[in-house]
């Protein structure tokens, strides 16, 4: 009993948290600010406190298991989570289903706990649904506009349709292996062909979460459409989580059949990189050009996973903490100046420089983050995921990374020439960022100069893998 | 009289498998869109089960794994009709052609 305390402690915290706010919910209730509020106060308890007690061991017969790394994981992903509550904080407070949200939320982030801490296919499956299933509802959260439903219809309807995929590669594997136990099956896989298609099958399940690219064409619709809170949850938090997994599953259960996942890999990375900048470079609308660039970043994620190396983890959850900080920042900024000034188009920025200097150089930094410029933390992590990637010598597979690189840096620095060279003779009014809001804007510029310079990060991640 | 053996039933469920794809794709209704994702897990559980009979009749792991399929897919026909019900208010249609304010 004691142990079980221990070792599920993060998903024991955030049900807490969780129940909490039914219990505030169906009670008398309390004002959207102070409810608030305690919300912030719980996240970053439960940040906080996933630093101290932690234990390594299995649960359930296996069902269950936990290491440093799975906690450090879990822990990246709280973080995010308590960015995201302190971000949109404007648009919390003017909901009014706010604790729904934040219960839907919150529960999405316990599937993703499950999920990272999944040693069975069943267990897999299941947390997989818990993670998915609440941000469809989070998706159509502004229950009043068209978009909204429309990115809720297309989100259910796709992840319905991969789970199904996922099923189906499952019930092969367990056909072609007799066991559904993540520890059992690498000793049962032989490369026959029906692995082999079952293989494809949970392959193109994660490629669908994690919008790799023939299965990427949800992403801007579902990105545009929803609340900007479910779009920073969604492409961040979820991303991170699904990619923690990925590179967990085919490290540990698919590891004999490695030949045949690396090729696979090599294309999709190539195919996903070059189709996800193509279309960013002729995007208009903020929040659609941030979800293909999050299709391109996965790209540049699945160069760090196919190195199959230890070096591999280390880089794949260092440039995902990255990823979080600058994702999150450039989110923020586009959710204050929507909210504000109710304008999303790259053309609308044109001279916010002029008026909202704070906000400017957070996108600007946000931006250079994701694009790979030296100074911040965003060119060190694709530093590592390139290395990473080298490692199994085939070159021309990086140079072409390299090269999407330069292409993206291209749409990137569009919106900051927009937003500091060109002259708009009607700039934006001054806007007013909500303390909260600008307490996480901090955060994540700190977060995005401070992870690349303290080389100790990369050497605290690298000692848990 | 034939026993149905393995392979009979592995082709149904491959086949059901197919034709809830095939629907997915052809079908313009978000309704039948939902059943043909219904038949795709249906056929997963035939899948376990036709496994769990023939191969590996010494473990129960297929069968647990069908009863939790046959639980996750009503939670996920619950919020998707919600989602459904949710989009024919504001579009008074449930066809996937009508919903196109999103696009490229």
């Amino acid at each position: 009993m004691n142990e079980m305390l221990t070792l599920m402690k993060p998903e024991l915290v955030l049900t807490g948290i969780i129940f909490l706010l039914l219990f505030i919910k169906l009670g008398k209730g309390m004002k959207n600010e102070t409810l608030l509020l305690l919300i912030q106060v719980l996240l970053l308890l439960n940040f906080i406190s996933g630093f101290f007690f932690n234990a390594e061991g299995t649960l359930f017969g296996g069902m269950y298991q936990t290491t440093g790394l799975m906690v450090l994981q879990k822990n990246i992903l709280n973080l995010g989570v308590y960015l995201i509550s302190l971000l949109f904080a404007d648009w919390f407070k003017k909901s009014e289903h706010m604790p729904e949200f934040f219960m839907l939320m919150l529960s999405a982030l316990l599937g993703m706990f499950f999920l990272i801490s999944s040693g069975n296919l069943l267990m897999f499956f299941l947390a997989l649904e818990l993670s998915t299933i609440p941000v469809a509802a989070m998706a159509n959260f502004d229950l009043e506009k068209r978009r909204s439903s429309e990115a809720g219809m297309k989100m259910i309807l796709s992840s319905a349709f991969s789970s199904g995929i996922l099923l189906f590669g499952t019930s092969l594997i367990y056909g072609a292996t007799g066991t559904i136990s993540f520890a059992e099956i690498p000793f049962h896989l032989n490369g026959s062909p029906l692995q082999i298609l079952a293989l494809v099958f949970l392959f193109s399940a994660f490629a669908f979460k994690l919008s790799i690219v023939p299965f990427h064409l949800w992403t801007a619709d579902v990105y545009e459409g929803s609340p900007v809170a479910t779009t920073a949850f969604l492409s961040v938090i979820s991303k991170g989580a699904v990619a923690f997994i990925f590179m967990a599953t085919l490290y540990k259960v698919f590891q004999p059949m490695q030949a045949i996942w690396y090729n696979l890999i090599m294309i999709l990375a190539v195919a996903t990189m070059v189709i996800g900048n193509l279309f960013a470079l002729r995007q208009q609308n903020i929040k659609r050009f941030l979800a293909f660039s999050s299709i391109a970043q996965v790209g540049f994620i699945l160069v760090g996973i196919s190195s199959n190396s230890t070096d591999g983890t280390t880089s794949v959850v260092y440039f995902i903490l990255i990823y979080i900080f600058s994702n999150l920042a450039a989110f923020g900024v586009a959710a204050a100046i929507a909210a504000k000034a109710n304008r999303e188009n790259i053309d609308d920025y044109k001279g916010l420089y002029q008026s909202n200097p704070f906000l400017s150089w957070v996108l600007a930094l946000a931006l250079f983050s994701l694009a790979g410029i030296p100074p911040t933390a965003g060119f060190f992590g694709k530093l590592f995921l390139l290395t990473a990637g080298a490692s199994k010598g085939s070159y021309l597979f990086i140079i072409i990374a390299a090269l999407n690189m330069i292409i993206s840096l291209y749409y990137y620095l569009r919106v900051v020439r927009s937003v500091f060279m060109d002259k708009n003779d009607l700039p934006m009014e001054k806007i007013q960022i909500e303390p909260s809001a600008k307490l996480a804007l901090i955060i994540c510029s700190a977060g995005i100069i401070l992870v690349g310079l303290l080389s100790w990060i990369y050497d605290y991640i690298q000692n848990l893998v | 009289m034939m026993q149905p053996g393995l392979y009979h039933l592995l082709f149904i469920s491959t086949a059901l498998f197919f034709i809830g794809v095939y629907g997915f794709f052809t079908r313009r209704n978000l309704v039948t869109m939902l059943m043909s994702v219904e038949l795709i897990l249906n056929s997963v559980n035939l899948n376990f089960i036709a496994f769990n009979k023939y191969l590996w009749y010494d473990k129960m792991d297929g069968l647990f794994f069908t009863i939790f399929i046959i639980a996750i897919a009503a939670a996920e026909a619950a919020v998707a009709i919600a989602i459904i019900i949710n989009l024919y208010r504001s579009h008074q249609s449930i066809d996937v052609e009508n919903t196109e304010d999103l696009r490229y």
